[in-house]
């Protein structure tokens, strides 16, 4: 069929019974030279992350970058404020009364590293996005957010081909082997 | 040790009170917690629907008390000089101090990676942001001018001023308006994946499309995975120094004026851990009749109720610390206006409410040493009941009692509540249980994914280095 041709096709994926057969799965994909690939787990699989080498994340670093653009803002806003553009002169105490500018500050910082953590996760996941490939598998809609444990075989590295990354994960023992198609 | 690894040891005591029943696997923890959420609407249960009714019945009393506020002006409510604030501020604590629990539960338990919080965390995380809502509620009500809230904002425009930002009362702005931020985005968060279970698991059009769009195409990749978990941890981080300073804050709009029964340094912990006492408290009052109602035993097991009972013993005995230091530094402070506050507690017109909160907070909670009391939901919840009621006194007597005595007797007088204090407070609580109906019926109440991490399918998985 011309749907299965090469850049129609994101991948080849496989569902396995359990966390340990897809982790067993992953590395033998290694073994054999495939490089791009995902796994889809019902829940956070430390084994799968550690198996896919995802454990580098940028989230932090944004995370801190939020809260410092936080804390600096509401000080200097303080700061401003009551230093800058409408001091007050009370009994001669100093106008910078940095200390009790620190409760606002703090919080300034929570509330932005917290949304650069939550915000910043979906950017980094490329969500919001309604419609991926993997959901044309109608085994994958029923259980990969329920029961399933799966591993696509993604095409666009070079030499991908499907019809030997089938072969290969059908021996690797899975209930089903599926092609995802783009459309 | 002579324990051979071939069989668990009788005294284990997760084997003893698992945090999930034996037999569960993610398919069958799935269909129990979505089955709530998506099953048809000819089947909600007759319970829901009067709770529900009841709830909202009470809310639109709450619309009353509000609107006749609104119209009329502060007087309606009891508070006069120099009883500025009253039940307002009362219940405004009251309020946050519950929500805390929820944080607790959800972002320090998280960090300690005490598994049995994955039940009941994404409950009390909504009871958080219900009890956020009603608490952020009442000190626009009480500005008596509730169309300029915006002043406590630094917006710049024709005004020509800025908030002072020295005042406790605007910490307590930018606390308040952070902690309900951030809980919203914390709960949201964890509810992603969750949402895109309910998507693939609804039958209905509708249900699809809306849950659908709420779980912004979440898939569960291994990729999404890490990032999420990094930001769980993230935000948990962030929760947990939050909550702390959200309720030591909210202790400085009393402990940073000279009222006696106010200035006093021991208020932050001290308010710290009676939020978390009373959150506790509210969690069991809701989870106890819950959990037979939507048939959850399986994953809020009697180890889940032992545990909260616990840290509410724990958290009791620091509020009885903070009471014994209270009147151990107005003595020992040899201030008469200090020493004076105090024994008006005890023997002056408050007296009442003074001995009812001891009663309820610290004598009471003494029952749950005992195992037998632990383990009966009857008496658990309450026990429950009598300390949100202790905690609400506790606020009443530190605020309604020290405002009402202070330095000169010519500026003394009683407070008496209205019936509109009253409505306002019973109002807010129908806001709350409308919410929390709303939550239980539509949303997945308890945490799905979490829930399938403990199955024996995934607590079985090979770590590798």
């Amino acid at each position: 069929m011309e749907k299965k041709s090469e850049p129609r096709l994101h991948g080849v994926m496989a569902e396995f019974r359990s966390p340990q057969e897809l982790v067993a799965a992953i590395r033998k994909s290694r073994e054999a030279g495939y490089i791009r690939m995902d796994a889809y787990t019902p829940y956070p699989v430390e084994a799968v992350t550690d198996a896919l080498d995802l454990h580098h994340t940028k989230l932090p670093l944004l995370t801190l970058a939020g809260a410092v653009f936080g804390a600096v803002a509401v000080f200097g806003l303080a700061y401003w404020c009551s230093a800058i553009n409408y001091p007050l002169n009370i009994g001669g105490r100093p106008l910078n009364s940095w200390p009790a500018f620190i409760p606002a500050t703090f919080e300034g910082a929570v509330f932005h590293g917290g949304l650069a953590a939550g915000i910043g996760m979906l950017l980094l996941n490329g969500l919001p996005r309604p419609h991926h490939p993997v959901f044309n598998v109608k085994r994958f809609v029923e259980h990969a957010s329920k029961d399933g444990y799966f591993l696509v075989l993604e095409s666009g590295e070079a030499g991908f081909d499907a019809a030997a990354a089938r072969t290969f994960l059908s021996a690797l023992g899975p209930i089903e082997v599926n092609e995802v198609e783009n459309e | 040790m002579s324990t051979t690894f071939d069989e668990p040891r009788a005294a284990d005591p997760i084997a003893q009170a698992p945090v999930l029943a034996p037999g569960h696997s993610p398919g069958t923890v799935t269909e129990a917690i979505a089955g709530l959420v998506t099953r048809k609407v000819a089947k909600t249960p007759k319970w829901w629907l009067l709770g529900f009714a009841v709830s909202f019945g009470l809310l639109n009393v709450l619309l009353f008390a509000v609107t006749k506020l609104f119209m009329t002006g502060i007087g309606v409510w009891g508070n006069n000089i120099p009883v500025g604030w009253a039940w307002d501020i009362t219940s405004f604590v009251w309020w946050i101090g519950i929500g805390h629990a929820g944080t607790l539960i959800s972002a320090i338990l998280l960090l300690l990676r005490q598994s049995w919080r994955n039940s009941i965390n994404r409950f009390a995380e909504a009871m958080t942001i219900f009890a956020v809502s009603c608490a952020g509620m009442y000190p626009i009500l009480h500005l008596g001018r509730p169309w300029l809230p915006y002043w406590l904002l630094p917006i710049p425009g024709t005004l020509m001023a800025w908030p002072n930002f020295r005042s406790p009362l605007i910490w307590d702005v930018f606390a308040v308006s952070t902690y309900a931020t951030i809980s919203l985005v914390f709960w949201y968060v964890g509810m992603i994946p969750d949402l895109a279970t309910l998507r693939d698991h609804s039958t209905s059009r509708v249900a699809r499309l809306i849950y659908g769009s709420a779980a912004l195409g979440w898939r569960g990749s291994a990729r999404h995975w890490a990032n999420y978990e990094a930001a769980a941890l993230l935000l948990a981080g962030l929760s947990t120094p939050l909550v702390l300073s959200v309720h030591s804050i909210v202790s400085f709009d009393f402990s940073i004026g000279i009222v006696p029964g106010w200035h006093t340094t021991v208020f932050p912990p001290y308010f710290v851990a009676g939020a978390v006492f009373a959150g506790f408290a509210m969690v069991l009052t809701l989870v106890l009749p819950l959990r037979p109602l939507f048939g959850l035993k399986d994953f809020i097991t009697d180890r889940h109720l032992q545990n909260m009972a616990k840290v509410m013993l724990t958290t009791g005995l620091i509020v009885a610390y903070g009471y014994g230091i209270e009147a151990f530094a107005a003595w020992y402070s040899g201030n008469p206006y200090e020493w004076y506050m105090m024994k008006n507690r005890v023997t002056g017109p408050y007296a009442l409410q003074y001995g009812l909160l001891l009663l309820c907070n610290i004598v009471v909670p003494q029952l749950l040493w005992i195992k037998k009391v632990r383990s009966n939901v009857w008496a658990l919840w309450t026990i429950a009941m009598v300390i949100n009621l202790g905690m609400w006194l506790e606020r009443f007597v530190i605020i309604v009692v020290s405002l009402s005595r202070d330095f000169v007797p010519s500026n003394w007088a009683m407070f008496h509540a209205t019936r509109y204090d009253v409505m306002t407070f019973a109002g807010t609580i129908g806001l709350f249980l409308t919410l929390t109906f709303l939550f239980v019926r539509f949303l997945p109440t308890l945490n799905m994914y979490e829930m399938r991490s403990l199955t024996p399918e995934a607590a079985s998985t090979p770590h590798e280095e």
